[in-house]
């Protein structure tokens, strides 16, 4: 069995968000980065597990600058076998999207992991995108995963409960909390992480479709009201005639 | 031109999300001064509602393979009916419909795609339109650049509008893949609501000391008709199921009204509550970070003040009958 993990970096979300360029920029000085939780805890992790159980290979592939490669090497130190970075920034998701597909055409993946979303734009919409370029099935928000021969059957989340579907391979899957435990690398899988292959491959012609164009601060929350811990009827007071809840 | 709204109707039930969509969707397309059509795929009842909500009229593509999900079928589904009702803008709920579809959609039409929106957009010098963007610390604006578009549209965000009249519906047909993923089973808690539609959620976290304290969040909640959440460490030891878990790395949520109990405020877990309209917390140390991200604070042991905020309810509600 292929598999291909899309990984993905995300600003820490303990990191103090700025902007440049009259708010029309993200300002990354001092910004600390991971690789993105749902890409590295989940998709990842279940992909190593199963190559582990079934054999095979697990790529990773990410869109991105040089300034990538430490997430990446991390990937590696975790259990990827190799790594492709397109090298390329990723200005929206269907650029991303376009750039992944274009290198999974070629090579025949059995299984494709993403992360459910981003944790800094909350996107969800890489993976059912390439899914779409690469005529796939695509689950989303797959919270468990089981490999038999080339069928999976994968529980994923919806609103109250959750959904258990089968599908053939190949396919698309983006992984939610819950297909695997976060793996710490060990100094063993960081020695071998620098000697694995990182190959990097120029992006193919594609225009992105979207692009932010300004940011702003949401508007300031005004301060909290405390209420005497006696007192519950004022709170239920205040609940039902000021914020009008209850 | 038209603007087309995708209205989910699982096991043939339209929900909440799907007259919030359309509520959204009328907006979009009064601010493009054009008119709504809604589509509904697979088993509906009560479709000709949607018109209520501002759909012109209402299309249904009664197709069997769409009766279970699978992203691939829905979204040829969706995009072929945007062609045929000549649609340039294709909304839907971000939940887990949209977040299966929106991109597929968007692909399938060559649109721009921007998920989670949560203001309409604008026109003027460019199609337009927000999200929140670095766990809400940050409104981002898109600008779409191609022709066509598809936005997926923050759930409770939008409070449903039914001023107008019943639309008229609509069968069409369409060709459709074979589906390739087959449906084994849904498994829903029976009864309750949803937490991620929720109007109202009570919330506890590690402050509780143990799984047999829960009966106090969920008789409150139950009271009010909230539904119930926890902190991840809660759900990550078992106190409570995991779909409870509300955050970064859980459910995100934005009811009008959010309760917390013993739960600190680490900014993962603000992450995925502090769009709520309004924030309570309970918390016996004053200096806990939730106070900072509340509207009403108090400070006091949960296990007098969960009790006390009972009692309170109960009187104020047999006040109100
Ligand atoms: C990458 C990452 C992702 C994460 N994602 C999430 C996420 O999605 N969701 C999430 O919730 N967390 C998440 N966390 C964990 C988060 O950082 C906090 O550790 C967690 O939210 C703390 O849970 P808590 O508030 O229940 O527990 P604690 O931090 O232990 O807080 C318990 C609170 O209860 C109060 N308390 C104790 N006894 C009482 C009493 N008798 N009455 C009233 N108050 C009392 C205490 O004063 C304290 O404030 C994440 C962490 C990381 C690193
Ligand atoms: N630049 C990127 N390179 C590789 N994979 C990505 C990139 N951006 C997003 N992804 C993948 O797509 C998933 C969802 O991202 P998004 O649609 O942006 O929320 C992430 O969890 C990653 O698995």
């Amino acid at each position: 069995m292929k598999f291909l993990v899309c990984i993905s970096k995300t600003p820490d979300t303990t990191t103090k968000i700025g902007f440049v360029d009259g708010n029309t920029r993200f300002d990354t000085e001092r910004v600390q980065y991971i690789l993105n939780p749902y890409d590295e805890w989940y998709a990842l992790v279940r992909a190593i597990e199963l190559k582990e159980s079934n054999g095979g290979s697990v790529t990773v592939i990410n869109v991105g600058s040089a300034a990538n490669d430490a997430i990446i090497r991390k990937a590696l130190a975790i259990g990827a076998d190799d790594a492709v970075r397109i090298n390329a920034e990723d200005t929206d998701a269907f650029f991303v999207a376009s750039q992944i597909a274009a290198h999974a055409k070629d090579n025949a993946f059995d299984v494709i992991f993403a992360g459910k979303e981003t944790i800094d734009y909350n996107g969800s919409e890489v993976p059912a995108m390439l899914a779409e370029m690469l005529d796939m099935p695509f689950v989303s928000y797959a919270s468990h995963l089981d490999l038999a021969g080339n069928e999976a059957t994968i529980s994923r989340d919806i609103e109250g409960g959750e959904e258990v579907v089968s599908v053939q391979t190949p396919f698309v899957v983006s992984a939610a909390k819950g297909m695997a435990e976060q793996r710490i690398p060990n100094m063993k899988g960081i020695m071998m992480s620098k000697r694995k292959p990182l190959n990097v491959v120029e992006p193919t012609a594609v225009e992105a479709t979207s692009v932010i164009s300004s940011y702003t601060l949401p508007p300031a929350k005004s301060e909290v009201k405390m209420v005497d811990p006696e007192n519950m009827d004022e709170l239920v007071q205040l609940l039902h005639n000021e914020a009008k809840v209850l | 031109m038209s603007v087309l709204v995708f209205a989910e109707s699982p096991s043939g039930k339209l929900k909440k999300s799907a007259f919030e969509a359309v509520t959204y969707g009328k907006k979009v397309a009064d601010a493009i001064g054009t008119d709504l059509v809604a589509l509904t795929c697979g088993p509906v009842e009560g479709a000709e509602a949607l018109g209520k909500a501002g759909a012109a009229k209402v299309l249904n593509i009664a197709d069997a393979s769409l009766a279970k999900f699978d992203s691939q079928c829905y979204a040829a589904a969706i995009a072929e009916a945007a062609n045929q009702a000549g649609a340039d803008v294709v909304v839907m709920a971000h939940n887990s419909y949209g977040k299966s579809l929106a991109g597929r959609v968007a692909v399938r039409l060559g649109a721009s795609c921007v998920s989670g929106v949560n203001s309409v957009p604008t026109v003027d010098g460019g199609f337009k339109v927000k999200k929140n963007v670095f766990s809400g610390k940050a409104v981002a604006e898109y600008e779409l650049k191609a022709a066509k578009k598809v936005l997926s549209v923050m759930p409770n965000t939008f409070p449903v509008e039914e001023g107008g009249a019943d639309a008229t519906v609509e069968a069409i047909s369409v060709s459709l893949p074979a589906p390739r993923i087959t449906v084994k089973e849904v498994k829903t808690v029976e009864g309750s609501v949803p937490l991620p539609e929720a109007d109202l959620v009570v919330s506890a976290g590690r402050g509780l000391k143990g799984p047999e304290n829960w009966g106090m969040v969920e008789e409150l909640a139950q009271l009010i008709g909230a539904a119930t959440a926890c902190s991840r460490p809660v759900a990550d030891v078992g106190w409570r199921p995991h779909h409870e878990h509300v955050g970064q790395t859980g459910v995100a949520i934005r009811p009008n009204l959010y309760i917390a109990i013993g739960i600190s405020g680490a900014i993962q877990h603000l992450a995925g509550v502090n769009s709520s309209k309004t924030i309570v917390v309970i918390n016996k140390d004053p200096e806990a970070p939730f106070f900072k991200a509340a509207d009403y604070g108090i400070v006091g042991d949960a296990f007098e003040v969960v009790p006390r905020l009972i009692e309170s309810v109960k009187t104020f509600k047999a006040g109100q009958n």
